[in-house]
């Protein structure tokens, strides 16, 4: 088995089995439990892709999701790319196809690296200050050269075909994080009973049990961990989330997680989610973040085998894979010592180990040398040599001096911690500056959580465990579980305290070669210098201009390093540079984690009536109306719309149509005050109206437009059936609601929403009574006992009917509403006697038409929030003895009662042929220079095919003043002139719809 | 004369089994949007016999007859046995809001032990017994259409939603109901 | 996603529930029609928008539907007290914000 740098006797993962994968269309072999990059080393490889900017061969720096460099796609399938997976978190599965990204022809060989060649051309700010001007160069030269030099890996072009879920969860104690401190956390906190979810985004618990040497309870660090992961899943009280990233901190305790279900599958159930988001609320958090390393600044540290000296350890220790043969170490922290010591008792040549402190701890240094390693203190890596790989360090003292150079084929570096504060600055806690460990620790928290462990700054083991236990037994005392439950306590033991580090350029000097800060933005020391020599002077300022934390990792191990360089430069205290502001995620996020259920026929609810599969099954054409699907027309063997519409408009008028209006908004209003609640809220007079009886109403806002509209009919004094229009529904209830909850309370009157309860079928044309006689009891349908605009209720078909007489076409008309489950069978026998007099079934744009026909007007399409009932002239529905109506002071005002206002007439074009397009300008005279002084626009327009002709309305300023004026509507390829009519184009014999 | 018509619901023929959790239309019931102001609670509980629930997400129920408290001044009146409500509440003289909403709502039966999972793939309230008991009800999200839960068994709720958003309240938790674990 | 506490239903309840009203103890004035166009003005235009404690107006829309009174901190987004429609500011001296 080919896999030079596994190690017989080191890592975790004995006894695993080997995985075939490819990486840029070679095969390899890892192990099960690999990350992309362990396996990859293991087989020794270290060149895994391409910087963003100068395209510099990279290798990994770390072994997990700090990592900046070993950005690969893994490809499952045509439609499941997925770019930008960092080799470090991307598990190994049977058959994984990954391919390295930015680069072109081949990794190895890469054009793009001309770039590298071209750095004094690449300075910060390149972009900024090359691409100004001219300005015609933008569309053709600018912005498809930014466009290709752009983005890293290629995002695919298929759509998502994996699913997603979405769950809300609900603790009392959130423990984000499963090494040693939050397994301790979380152990607590179940143990008193508190309901617990611990979250750790790596594919097992343990953390830093990886690489650390450490005793707990008497196991190895690694075996406890995974014995308290089986512990812990036991319990009825725990959940215990692996591959689940807290990737957002927000108010009141709720973070976002998500979880990675099947990416590390080799055959995903497609019918399983991919990965899951958890919207979690926490009575308290727990952060057990950990901390992150950092790398050395120095010149060329980026030559692939350079990495976190944890990384190292990582492999080596957990993966059991030798990063190289001839390891050099460049530290200026304790921890780099035992990744060293480690490497030794591995077999593995340590030829020097760099410190940058001149006295760094004596005892470790006597524990390296007597391993057989070289230290050498107060010196620093001037350089580095090696084209695909690191070959050569150059080392000299601090101060300059004589340079010694070392073969090496890999470099591990440390310069200290960052504590990972993502989450818990992301909760609005304030950060305070340690000096003393050049350090930004949580302070201050707003939310109620606690930092335990390493991201609290916590590094000896055995503390972070006690901060554990202690936060842990807190959050499930303060959550309400105190007394029972045992007490933990945990024997905790490691010998590394870690201790040292520094922030910021490791070789002050003027140097020769890039001193990278932000690896995977190619932001170096010197662009920091010169950022700041430019004129910034915060840090927000620096990032943006050097990009230094913007690329995908988030400046997870570059963001320290550039605070330091511009504070040192500045020559400010790091606390006054700032630091930038974490925002969510912490790591990339999936779009589809976000949209979880909600894609496809998820995405927002389809509503359909009833009668909707009747539709269906006839032919109709469906338009969208809000979250409603209408039949629009019922095109009959090869109609088109214009022919439909036609024919269902003119069988309307000569016998009768039959139309779904189930869609309207319908509220009942029931209580004693029910009248004096209406008078409120409609401009309309309603004391006096009839039980019986209907009246069309006009609600209006407070400041005096129309807000909505609608027949409405009183059942009884105390009982009223309103309509609304079909998309305002909701809000006229919400309307309703405000104005009775919170201004007229004292009025005993009760509203209910009963759009669903009724299906609406209108039978509309001089037959229409004829159609419904048969199937109508105990209501007598006569001029005289049922007049237009009345409400009668009996039984339709056998069931309950509120029959209302009322039309919105001008013809004689019916609205039958049956409850709902009723609807399509009601439909169907009304459908049968209207065949016997030859009506049809008519979609909505054959009612618009109808309606436009008498002038009447539709809400939100002639109108639009700035129109008065008397700009619509729908003056006469405005009670004039009422005192109060909301709406009534807004149309006083001044601007509202002002002449010139908008005002709704009728168009007829001069060429009866011509329709009109709706929302086009109206303009008075048509050889006026551009731009034009519009004095209108249309609202409506169709082809009346009962007019014979075209027929609009339109709102034009002064319209009512401007009858059988001619005005002109500018359209591209010609103007059209229209003349100034009356709303009602259609003179017939039916009803005079106003009531 | 034309035939007495059968009710005909959007979600008929329909049921969706996985593991740990089952979906069925529930049948068709009575139901009544009942409001009143604290004054009329004893007359109504006397006229319905039985006590409304006064306790916020509370409800009581008497024989198939059960009442949701939703609001201060808000009741959901369920009648499995499809009794005519409004008719109980005719001769009531105490001042309220009868409205018969029994074809308005639709509602599916949610069973299993993993229905407080599929349900949390869409509403945002702690579903567990400890904050949703047996017997609790609240017009809450999920997803986005309004619902009504009713517990009433650990592991069954049921769900009301508007009819026209049966089909995606169906659909929703068919698909949270494939996202076991 | 906030949690808030519905004095209605006496328990806290996920954001998802509720819709934003506007700013509260706005009255409309009961005489209406006879108020002046500048009394207009500040009865329907103008609003307080502050940086800091605000009283609100919330409704339980996909709850029990009522509408509610909130004193929030628009700073730190932090709830100091809930309270039924009605009901008069509430004191929040010695509150912390």
């Amino acid at each position: 088995m080919m896999q030079p740098f596994r190690l017989a006797n080191a890592g975790h993962l004995g006894g695993a089995s080997p995985v075939r994968f490819t990486f840029d269309g070679k095969s390899y072999i890892g192990l099960e439990g690999d990350t992309l990059a362990s396996a990859l080393l293991a087989n020794g490889v270290h060149l895994m892709g391409r910087s963003f900017k100068y395209h510099r061969p990279r290798g990994v720096i770390g072994a997990g999701v700090e990592e900046p460099n070993a950005l690969v796609g893994i490809h499952r399938d045509a439609a499941r790319k997925t770019p930008n997976v960092r080799a470090t978190v991307q598990e190994l599965y049977e058959g994984l196809t990954a391919v390295s990204q930015n680069r072109w022809p081949s990794l190895r060989l890469d054009v793009g690296a001309l770039n590298d060649l071209g750095t004094p051309f690449f300075p910060a700010g390149f972009y900024y200050k090359t691409f100004m001007w001219p300005k015609s160069a933008w569309e053709r030269l600018y912005e498809p050269f930014i466009r290709r030099a752009a983005g890293l890996g290629e995002a695919p072009d298929k759509p998502d075909s994996d699913r997603y879920a979405n769950r809300f969860a609900h603790c009392d104690v959130l423990v984000i994080g499963g090494g040693a401190a939050g397994i301790a956390a979380a152990h607590a906190a179940a143990e008193k009973g508190a309901r617990v979810i611990l979250a750790d985004e790596q594919p097992a618990l343990g953390g830093a049990m990886r690489y650390l040497s450490a005793t707990l309870d008497g196991k190895s660090g690694w075996l406890w961990a995974q014995e308290m992961a089986t512990a812990l899943s036991a319990m009825d009280n725990v959940r215990v989330l692996t591959r689940t990233t807290g990737f957002g901190y927000y108010a009141q305790n709720m973070l976002g997680l998500v979880e990675r279900l099947s990416d590390h599958l080799a055959e995903p159930d497609p019918d399983r989610p991919r990965e899951r988001l958890w919207q979690v609320r926490a009575g308290r958090v727990v952060l057990a973040t950990g901390a992150i390393e950092r790398h050395m600044v120095f010149p060329d540290n980026d030559r692939p085998g350079a990495m976190l000296a944890s990384a190292g350890r990582t492999y080596l220790n957990h993966y059991g894979v030798a990063v190289g043969t001839k390891v050099g170490v460049y530290t200026a922290d304790d921890c780099a010592y035992a990744a060293a010591l480690d490497l030794r008792s591995a077999g593995v040549d340590v030829p020097v180990l760099v410190d940058l402190r001149r006295k760094p701890n004596g005892d470790l240094v006597d524990q390296a040398q007597q391993a057989g390693i070289e230290v050498v203190t107060g010196h620093a890596l001037s350089g580095t040599d090696g084209r695909l790989r690191i070959s050569r360090i150059c080392v000299r003292p601090r101060e300059g001096g004589e340079r010694r150079e070392y073969e090496v084929d890999a470099l591990l570096t440390s310069s200290g911690w960052t504590p990972a504060v993502h989450l818990f600055s992301q909760s609005r806690g304030k950060l305070a500056f340690d000096e003393a460990t050049q350090r930004f620790l949580p302070d201050t928290y707003v939310q109620d959580a606690v930092s335990v462990g390493a991201c609290n700054g916590t590094a000896a083991l055995a503390d972070g465990v006690k901060e554990g236990l202690a936060a842990g037994e807190t959050a499930a005392r303060e959550t309400g579980h105190r007394g029972k439950g045992r007490t933990l306590s945990i024997d905790a033991w490691s010998p590394e305290g870690g201790a040292g580090g520094m922030i910021g350029d490791s070789a002050r000097a003027p140097q020769r070669g890039k001193a990278f800060v932000d690896f995977q933005n190619d932001v170096t020391a010197k662009d920091i210098r010169q950022a700041v020599r430019e004129g910034m002077r915060s840090i927000e300022h620096v990032k943006r201009f050097t990009t230094n934390g913007m690329a995908t990792d988030q400046g997870k191990t570059s963001n320290m390093h550039g605070l330091a360089i511009a504070a040192e430069r500045l020559g400010l205290p790091v606390p006054q540079v700032g630091l930038t502001t974490f925002r969510p995620p912490y790591t990339p996020v999936t779009f589809g984690a976000l949209v979880g259920h909600g894609r496809g026929a998820l995405f927002e609810p389809t509503r359909r009536t009833p009668i909707h599969g009747w539709a269906e099954e006839n032919g109709a054409v469906f338009e969208d109306v809000g979250q409603w699907k209408r039949a629009w027309y019922f095109p009959r063997d090869g109609e088109d719309m214009h022919g439909a519409v036609a024919r269902e408009c003119r069988t309307v008028r000569t016998s009768a149509g039959i139309f779904d209006a189930t869609t309207l908004g319908k509220i009942e209003i029931v209580g004693p005050d029910a009248a004096r609640f209406m008078e409120l809220m409609y401009t309309n007079p309603w004391q006096k109206l009839a039980p019986g009886r209907c009246r069309y109403g006009i609600m209006l806002r407070e400041d005096g437009f129309i807000y909505d509209d609608g027949v409405v009919g009183r059942l009884a004094d105390g009982r009223f059936h309103v309509t609304t229009t079909t998309g305002g529904a909701p809000r006229v209830l919400n309307h309703m609601e405000d104005y009775l909850q919170t201004e007229f309370a004292e009025l005993k009157v009760w509203l209910t929403s009963t759009s669903e309860q009724w299906a609406v079928i209108a039978v509309q044309g001089p037959k229409s009574r004829e159609i419904i006689a048969p199937l109508v009891e105990g209501i007598d349908l006569s001029d005289e006992a049922m007049p237009h605009m009345s409400v009668r209720e009996g039984r339709f078909g056998g069931v309950p009917t509120r029959l209302f007489r009322m039309s919105f076409t001008g013809e004689l008309g019916f609205e039958i509403n049956v409850p709902a489950d009723f609807g399509r069978q009601a439909w169907e026998a009304v459908w049968e006697e209207g065949r016997k007099h030859g009506a049809c079934a008519y979609g909505t744009e054959t009612m618009h038409v109808l309606r436009a026909e008498m002038g009447f007007i539709i809400v939100g399409q002639d109108t639009d929030g700035t129109v008065t009932p008397h700009d619509a002239g729908l003056s006469w529905a405005i009670g004039k003895k009422k005192t109060d109506f909301v709406g009534i002071r807004g149309l006083a005002r001044p601007d509202l009662t002002a002449v010139g206002r908008r005002q709704l007439v009728g168009l007829k074009t001069r060429d009866p042929n011509k329709v009109l397009e709706e929302g086009a300008q109206i303009v008075a005279d048509p050889d006026q220079a551009v731009p034009m002084k519009m004095i209108g626009f249309v609202t409506s327009s169709y082809w009346s095919e009962n007019c014979g002709r075209s027929i609009a309305l339109a709102l034009v300023e002064g319209g009512h003043g401007r009858m059988g004026e001619i005005v002109h509507v500018p359209m591209p390829d010609e103007v059209i002139d229209a003349e100034i009519v009356s709303t009602v184009f259609f003179d017939g014999k039916g009803e005079d719809a106003n009531g | 004369m034309v035939e007495v018509l059968t009710r005909t619901g959007p979600l008929d023929g329909r049921s969706f089994a996985a593991s740990g959790v089952r979906l069925s239309p529930a049948e068709p019931a009575a139901r009544l949007s009942l409001r009143a102001g604290g004054d009329a609670v004893k007359a109504l509980s006397k006229a319905l016999a039985l006590s409304l629930p006064l306790r916020p997400k509370s409800t009581s129920a008497s024989g198939n007859l059960a009442a949701l408290w939703l609001g201060p001044d808000e009741w959901l009146l369920i009648d499995e046995d499809g009794n005519d409500l409004m008719a109980a509440c005719a001769a009531i003289t105490a001042v309220h809001s009868a409205v018969d909403i029994s074809h308005r709502n639709v509602a599916i039966d949610v069973t299993g032990p993993n229905v407080e999972d599929v349900l949390a793939a869409g509403c945002p309230q702690d579903l567990s017994l400890r904050a949703f008991p047996v017997g609790a009800a609240s017009r809450t999200i999920f997803g986005k259409a309004e619902v009504v839960l009713w517990r009433r068994s650990e592991q069954h709720f049921r769900v009301e939603c508007w009819r026209s958003f049966a089909d995606y309240v169906f659909g929703l938790l068919e698909a949270a109901a494939r996202d076991p674990g | 996603m906030l949690l808030i506490h519905c004095p209605y239903c006496e328990e806290e309840r996920p954001e998802l529930e509720f819709r934003h009203a506007g700013e509260a103890h706005i009255a409309r004035p009961q005489n209406i029609s006879e108020i002046t166009d500048k009394e207009f003005e500040r009865y329907f235009f103008i609003r307080s928008n502050p940086k800091g404690l605000m009283f609100e107006r919330w409704r339980h829309i996909h709850g029990c539907g009522r509408f509610f009174n909130a004193a929030r901190d628009t700073v730190s987004d932090r709830f100091l007290k809930t309270y039924e429609t009605g009901e008069p500011k509430p004191d929040l001296s010695g509150e912390g914000r």
